[in-house]
């Protein structure tokens, strides 16, 4: 996630100190990737040494005021303009964990599947829950007050998101599962194979087999 | 009235006999209460669609029994049986079904006066049944001047019309696009709110994500389910209104 930039683009706006920053971010992701204070901080500092914000004074109570330089406006235009990077998948435990599951002998996969599919269930339907929440009470705002809010609509984005990321990683687990059960029975058709070829070439020494194996 | 208006108790339906009998389900236990929306998971030939069958009084359980608002149904006749269903179940599929020379009204009216309500009746019970889904408007439209998402809520309207309180739905929303889609689990949760019990067949985590329960199933048995959160404050995001 870009602190960074996100910071840079609410400072389009009009001058903020770092609190203030934090809280319309905050605001406008439905509190979903909380930042602490000391991370704005730290970021402001970089952003003000690149010569993207500049230091605007003191706002009369002690908060020191950032405002974006013309350098951070075409920054922030940039940042809109190119699509976000994916060169390098994000670390997701959960394929680190089936992948390992499968390769190690003594884990069940299937349970491992199962058990991760109802937690992930559960999750996008707090979350369509939480949606449907938003949503009603997006079209309860009176006229009288503008109706929706821009920041409404951005949380119902933000929660679509976490609510078709839910649902990816759930169909995921369904593929899983599926393609599972159709190795085992191609593995199993397989042995068979193996069995009556032997079986064929060798009578004497598949019986033997059969009888050793019954002993 | 008992709030219990689904209960399969220990249900199996094994089709066939002998070597080449093949169990659809296997053992089923599941309560559906008056307000719950419930949907039900699993890959191809899991039970899914048997289970719907069963519940609805289509089909007959080999094991067990199913309660509909309390009554057993193995112990109906074919016409206690319809009559039930008639009452207490509707059902919603993929593709509709609606009769295509007939208004929406006229369609969510046919059950009804089936049942010897007289039609002036049955047709003030459809238009209710269509305000409840949000279409009264388009009472008088035929099937061809509707588009998906309304004729799926002209199904769901017959699926309650007169008061019945379980809706069985096959894949609603199987053959809307996205947006219609959630207008129809809307309505279909609104109908949960009201009271209904609603049981949802789909193979779209999305569309199982409004349910309060989903259940999956696996060869024919109930392996897992998954509740959501009535609580708002232990939510995972903690917005801050």
């Amino acid at each position: 996630m870009s602190i960074r930039h996100s910071l840079l683009a609410l400072l389009q706006e009009g001058p903020r100190y770092g609190y203030q920053l934090r809280g319309e971010f905050e605001e406008r992701t439905g509190s979903t990737w909380p930042l602490n204070i000391g991370q704005v901080y730290t970021t402001l500092d970089r952003l003000e040494r690149d010569g993207l914000v500049e230091k605007e004074g003191d706002d009369g109570e002690g908060h020191v005021v950032y405002t974006i330089t013309d350098a951070g406006r075409t920054e922030v235009t940039d940042w809109f303009a190119q699509p976000v990077a994916a060169t390098n998948p994000p670390r997701n435990e959960l394929a680190i964990k089936l992948a390992l599951a499968l390769t190690l002998d003594g884990v069940d996969v299937a349970a491992v599947v199962q058990a991760q599919r109802t937690a992930s269930m559960r999750q996008l339907q707090d979350y369509t829950r939480q949606r449907r929440a938003a949503a009603t009470s997006a079209d309860a705002a009176p006229a009288a007050q503008g109706g929706p809010k821009a920041n409404d609509a951005a949380w119902l984005l933000v929660l679509d998101s976490l609510i078709f990321t839910a649902e990816a990683e759930v169909r995921w687990l369904d593929h899983c599962e599926g393609w599972m059960a159709q190795r085992a029975v191609r593995a199993g058709k397989q042995r068979t194979a193996v069995a009556e070829r032997q079986a064929a070439e060798h009578p004497a020494a598949a019986a033997a087999g059969t009888r050793a194996v019954s002993k | 009235m008992s709030s219990e208006v689904l209960q399969l108790d220990g249900v199996s339906r094994t089709y066939g006999a002998g070597a080449t009998a093949v169990a659809a389900l296997r053992n089923v236990n599941l309560t559906i209460h008056a307000g719950e929306f419930v949907a039900v998971m699993g890959p191809s030939g899991s039970g899914k669609s048997s289970l719907l069958t069963l519940a609805g009084g289509l089909d007959r359980a080999t094991g067990g029994e199913v309660f509909v608002e309390g009554t057993p149904l193995g112990g109906l006749s074919i016409n206690e049986l319809a009559r039930l269903r008639r009452r207490a179940v509707g059902y919603v599929f993929q593709d509709f079904n609606l009769v295509p020379t007939l208004t929406a009204a006229e369609n969510v009216a046919l059950p009804r006066e089936l049942d010897g309500i007289p039609a002036r009746k049955a047709r003030r019970q459809a238009n209710d049944a269509l305000r409840l889904v949000g279409i009264e408007d388009l009472a008088d439209r035929f099937m061809d001047q509707m588009s998906g998402g309304q004729q799926q809520r002209v199904a769901i309207a017959r699926a309650i019309v007169g008061n019945r309180r379980l809706i069985l739905a096959d894949e609603p929303t199987g053959a809307l696009d996205s947006a219609t889609g959630d207008g129809i689990l809307e309505v279909l949760r609104g109908r949960t709110e009201a009271g209904a019990a609603v049981v949802l067949v789909t193979h779209e985590a999305r569309h199982a994500g409004w349910a309060d329960r989903v259940v999956f199933l696996k060869d024919g048995r109930i392996v897992d389910e998954a509740a959501s959160q009535h609580d708002p404050s232990v939510l995972l995001t903690g917005r801050a209104h």
